[in-house]
């Protein structure tokens, strides 16, 4: 009986050996950059409201200071969104009777909760907390981007473990002087690592990175 | 069998996908309820309900009232970090519809909420402060109530303190000014 594979063979069995392997390291990749893309972390894709509320107009153009909404955030850890109330400040004379308004006015009328949807949901196993980084000089726009730009609000950055790792490692490169925090348009100083390096010490921040800092 | 193993493989492998870990059955903060009928999580306060702090609720500090009248003073010490405090408070709160000066002209009356009026004409001036106080606390006409967006009664009276600079200052004249920083000034404007 005459050999069944040529010679030819052994040459592509250990080449299919290397596509082995090629494709393994291509499906790990390609899981990776979707993993890593934002169809998975969100980040840069505006969400869908009830009421398509713009950040770029009340922050932006009136100038509004984000802590007149969200009042929570220099004492708690959640950033509370604002009450109906708080809305109906200005709209209860403004826009009034706008139609984009009136899953307010309902709101107003029916005692019920806007179900706004969630822009920056973390995993429930970690623990974060605005206050001590509002308190320890990380502006708003750092992690949340230029929200005074967004018309419709977005998740600016990716929020991996590893991007915030990246500040918790070195915090000297992203620290502002405190009375900077709210300042959506603030730009780090050239000499960043020096006067960052001063803040860190004067604010006694320190490099948090244990496992324990944020899964607790 | 043996042919059902990578088949059993992939099923664990994209079992291990599931979120249980990223999202536990807890709420978040003012997430929604279906357990709640209101379909909050974030429960009301009971009616009745008295808070530690409100045990002191009906004295000068937390009403603005004394002996039955508007406190013509500041009940608490005016101190510069207490001024600070109100300037940085006023700027968040009142600016938006007050403006930065308090003259009525901030960025949301310009677009058409009806103008304040100017906090440091004479009316305004001869408000007493308790006065002042109630307002925020309370609303005032179109203003809606500050009590809880500035929860803390002592930053309640920062604002009425600054507030009072704020009508010193719009009132000032370069005699107001210490000789030895006249020059300052002029080199500003």
């Amino acid at each position: 009986m005459a050999q069944f594979f040529p010679r030819t063979a052994n040459s592509i069995a250990r080449f299919s050996l290397l596509g082995l392997v090629g494709a393994i390291a291509c499906i790990a990749g390609g899981s990776y950059l979707i993993v890593e893309s934002p169809y998975e972390t969100r980040q840069g894709v505006p969400r869908e409201q009830p009421i398509p509320f713009s950040h770029e107009h009340h922050a932006g153009d009136l100038g509004i200071d984000c802590r007149y909404c969200h009042t929570t955030v220099e004492d708690s850890s959640f950033a509370n969104i604002p009450a109906t109330k708080i809305c109906m400040n200005c709209h209860s004379q403004m826009w009034a009777v706008a139609p984009v308004l009136e899953p307010l006015r309902e709101s107003l009328r029916t005692g019920r909760s806007i179900a706004w949807t969630r822009v920056h949901d973390l995993p429930d196993f970690v623990y974060f907390n605005h206050s001590i980084h509002v308190h320890n000089g990380i502006g708003c726009s750092t992690c949340h981007g230029r929200v005074d730009k967004m018309p419709i609000t977005w998740q600016a950055e990716p929020l991996r473990m590893q991007w915030c790792l990246d500040c918790h490692r070195n915090p000297a490169r992203y620290v502002r002087p405190r009375d900077q925090v709210f300042n959506m348009a603030y730009q780090p100083p050239r000499n960043q690592d020096v006067v960052g390096a001063e803040l860190v010490k004067e604010y006694h921040i320190q490099s948090l990175t244990s496992c324990s800092t944020c899964h607790r | 069998m043996i042919r059902l193993l990578p088949i059993l493989a992939a099923a664990m492998f994209l079992a291990s996908c599931r979120q249980d870990m990223h999202d536990q059955p807890r709420y978040k903060p003012l997430a929604a309820s279906t357990f709640f009928a209101d379909g909050r999580s974030a429960r009301p306060i009971p009616a009745h309900t008295v808070a530690e702090d409100q045990l002191n609720g009906d004295d000068t500090v937390h009403t603005g009232w004394k002996n039955g009248e508007f406190d013509d003073t500041i009940p608490v010490p005016v101190t510069l970090s207490l001024l600070q405090r109100g300037q940085d408070r006023f700027d968040i709160f009142c600016s938006p519809c007050h403006g930065r000066l308090g003259d009525g002209h901030g960025m949301v009356a310009e677009r058409g909420f009806h103008f304040p009026a100017d906090l440091a004409d004479d009316r305004s001036r001869r408000l007493p402060p308790g006065y002042i106080f109630q307002v925020i606390t309370n609303g005032y006409g179109g203003m809606g109530d500050y009590g809880d967006q500035i929860p803390d009664v002592n930053d309640r009276w920062a604002v009425v303190a600054y507030l009072r600079a704020l009508q010193l200052s719009r009132h000032a004249t370069m005699d107001d000014v210490p000789t030895a920083q006249r020059a300052q000034l002029g080199a500003a404007q």
